[in-house]
């Protein structure tokens, strides 16, 4: 316990005395947590929309301003000619483009149908998608608008059959893209300083040299882990608390599940992860070498984690990968507990197989460190 | 310039030395491209959901086989009340519920209008919304089936037709962005951090009193990992078009062309950030924590920028992963000449310039 209690001390003076990485430590993820989830916002609007207009009729100015009225679509301007709308494309200036036929209302009339041209810049597939559903929608409602007044009758209400679909959005009523996206930053967040910090650290000692001086000494295996896990441990903690402060106080989300469940979950979590860290810094010889492994499995577990994009709609063998991943079980617990106010037995299974990476990695960590080499 | 190549042998010595590094290097954006396109996915699939049928009906039975056999839905096997849902969504098993009334089925039959209810767990907005609109969709279609669809007359048809990616697929628009991301990352982190262990090291003075010019020191430290990064350059391009099956439409040349100069920005990145650190640890935590972030969030691949506060567009702007993306998206796969991006590669070309000019000014020979 003493031995335990004198490597404390050395870790923290270390700690306390480089002030730029401290400060680092603390404000980097205060202030990336105060941007970032401003900028993550995938709700579409604002679809910029070229429109040619061949007709120049009254039935075509109608249909511009139904589009513009709809508040989901800017005109950019409208053009003369397709290659002049198309061009605006490729400038990325308009998301698509509409173009109205010569003679449209004429033909409508007479001929009792008519055909729009609609064409969309697919690249990101779901903006386009999207944006092609909202026009869509727009073009019925303008439709049918039309075929009202052109024929009363048509419409009568109750001559077809009709299901409404009444929908409820619970746990966030306003569907705030925010109030999801802070929680996932939050576990990241924390994940990142953990993790990187612990990788960095046996393999600071080792480049520098230091580690012999404690090789030599009586310092059993265990108590170095453990004296390298704990400083870093506490750190994490206080980087999620300022997380959670500045979640509250700027977006003010309040976790609606208990803030033991929340604290007693990450602080297993932080087991694993910093036990992840301390395994790839007794396998590196550089600091280079541990940040760039590190750095490779943070990619991957941010991105197959769950924070941008659901690992739901995965392909089975990503499924797998993402279970074996403690970046998704945070960042699920954390939503869970925050906007849910999901309880203990909710997040029990998760709290079991985190449970599961901190033993098996810290072991793994104790005994791939050599004193010998 | 015998000096020079002296140096340069010493630097590519020090990288080819370190295999494990090496093999991350290369296996890093193998990963991502084989992650971005198979596994990542803005579609949402497979969703769970629970139906709680209180008609148990004809109707309701073809309903519900409408929605079980799209690719969107995984229909969970339990039968739970109305005020269970709340404890469904809490364990987190269900994305959705949708209620189905009593009398669904005879208020269809009698009174021509039915109505179901759509629960959808809105901590996540996004899957909230789509699945909503999933289900909204099949109910339309399952509604129209039932109404006769004969002589509505001054019918106005879209004929849609999807630009540049026809099956939407999701890789055309990650492929860009990956392509910015690992370049800027490992460009940026590895001469930063190169530089400043040959500080902490103490062997960079060693190398300031050699009759070599500083400058040299720093530029023979940047080009392995220039040659590095278009290697990566051309990994990445030789998965995406055999793997991933997306062409190259504009000139192949163009795009070598201007990743090397968005290489070179980035390496100057990494010479600026060198410059003003004195450990390795700070280094890094400058080019990881506070690049990779910002990096994929205000690229504009994740989400888009026009969607952002604007004070954030405006600092959007200071990414140079920003207009790379969108010169690689305009050669790749719109097939656009010089012409068309000559505006980002003047900012790009600016900003390195900016940023060369200044670490240069504050380089320092003697250490403290």
């Amino acid at each position: 316990m003493r031995t335990i209690r004198f490597l404390l001390q050395k870790e923290f003076k270390q700690i306390f005395r480089n002030k730029i990485i401290l400060a680092m430590i603390l404000v980097m993820p205060a202030v990336q947590l105060i941007i970032l989830p401003l900028a993550a916002d995938y709700e579409i609007k604002n679809i910029n929309i070229a429109v040619i207009d061949n007709d120049r009729s009254p039935y075509s100015q109608r249909l511009i301003t139904t589009i513009t009225a709809s508040g989901y679509f800017r005109l950019t301007g409208v053009n003369s000619s397709y290659d002049e709308a198309f061009g605006l494309i490729e400038q990325d200036e308009a998301d698509l483009l509409l173009e109205i036929p010569a003679a449209f209302e004429k033909r409508l009339i007479r001929e009792n149908e008519n055909t729009l041209f609609i064409a969309v810049n697919a690249i990101n597939g779901v903006k386009a998608n999207l944006g092609a559903a909202y026009l869509a929608t727009i073009l019925k409602m303008y439709n049918n608008d039309l075929r009202l007044e052109l024929v009363p009758s048509s419409n009568r209400i109750g001559s077809q059959p009709v299901i409404e679909v009444a929908s409820s959005n619970w746990f966030n009523i306003l569907m705030n893209y925010r109030v999801f996206m802070v929680p996932g930053i939050l576990a990241i967040l924390v994940t990142m300083i953990g993790g990187f910090l612990s990788a960095l650290n046996i393999v600071k000692e080792k480049e520098v040299g230091t580690i012999e001086q404690i090789n030599v000494t009586p310092i059993r295996k265990h108590h170095f882990i453990l004296g390298k896990l704990i400083p870093f441990w506490v750190l994490g903690n206080i980087v999620f608390t300022i997380g959670l402060l500045i979640s509250w106080l700027i977006y003010g989300i309040v976790p609606l599940g208990s803030l033991l469940v929340l604290y007693g979950f990450v602080a297993v979590y932080l087991l694993s992860v910093l036990g992840l860290g301390l395994l790839v810094s007794t396998i590196c010889e550089t600091q280079q070498q541990a940040m760039f492994i590190m750095f490779f499995f943070m990619m991957i577990f941010i991105l197959l984690g769950g924070l941008f994009t659901s690992t739901d709609s995965m392909p089975e063998w990503a499924r797998f990968i993402s279970r074996l991943n403690p970046v998704s079980y945070l960042i699920d617990v954390m939503r869970m507990v925050i906007l849910k106010g999901s309880g203990f037995s909710d997040v029990l299974h998760h709290l079991i197989v985190v449970a599961m990476f901190a033993l098996v990695l810290n072991t793994w960590a104790i005994l791939n460190y050599k004193k010998t080499s | 310039m015998k000096q020079f190549i002296t140096f340069l042998k010493k630097e590519f010595a020090h990288v080819l030395r370190d295999r494990k590094t090496l093999l991350i290097l290369f296996g890093m954006p193998v990963a991502q491209i084989l992650i971005f396109g198979f596994a990542l996915t803005n579609e949402v699939k497979n969703a769970n959901i629970v139906v709680v049928d209180y008609a148990k009906d004809e109707s309701s039975q073809k309903l519900l086989a409408k929605i079980e056999a799209s690719q969107y839905f995984e229909i969970e096997k339990m039968v739970i009340s109305a005020d269970q849902i709340e404890k469904a969504f809490q364990e987190g098993v269900i994305k959705l519920a949708l209620v189905i009334p009593s009398n669904f089925a005879s208020d269809l039959a009698h009174q021509n209008h039915a109505q179901v209810q759509v629960i959808a767990d809105a901590s996540d907005p996004n899957t909230a919304n789509t699945l909503t609109n999933y289900i909204s969709s099949i109910v339309l279609d399952y509604q129209q089936e039932l109404t006769t669809n004969a002589g509505i007359p001054y019918r106005i048809m879209p004929e849609t037709r999807m630009l540049y990616n026809p099956q939407l697929k999701g890789v055309y628009n990650f492929v860009p962005g990956v392509m910015a991301l690992v370049l800027m990352l490992v460009c940026v982190m590895m001469t930063a951090v190169s530089i400043v262990r040959e500080k902490e090291m103490g062997t960079m003075e060693i190398l300031l009193v050699s009759p070599f010019k500083p400058l040299m020191v720093v530029v023979s430290k940047a080009i392995p990992y220039l040659l590095l990064s278009l290697i990566n350059v051309a990994v990445i391009l030789l998965l995406s078009v055999f793997v991933l099956d997306l062409p190259i439409l504009g000139n192949i040349f163009l795009l070598f062309a201007e990743s090397t100069l968005f290489i070179i920005t980035c390496l100057t990145i990494g010479i600026f950030i060198s410059v003003k650190t004195a450990s390795q640890q700070v280094a890094m935590l400058i080019s990881l924590m506070g690049m990779m972030l910002p990096t994929i969030l205000f690229s504009g691949f994740m989400f888009p920028i026009e969607n952002m506060p604007v004070a954030l567009q405006v600092i959007s702007n200071v990414v140079p992963a920003k207009w790379f993306y969108i010169i690689v998206k305009s050669i790749m796969i719109k097939g656009l000449g010089f012409s068309g991006i000559w505006k980002e590669t003047l900012i790009l070309a600016g900003m390195t310039l900016f940023l060369l000019v200044v670490s240069l000014k504050t380089f320092k020979i003697r250490l403290a």
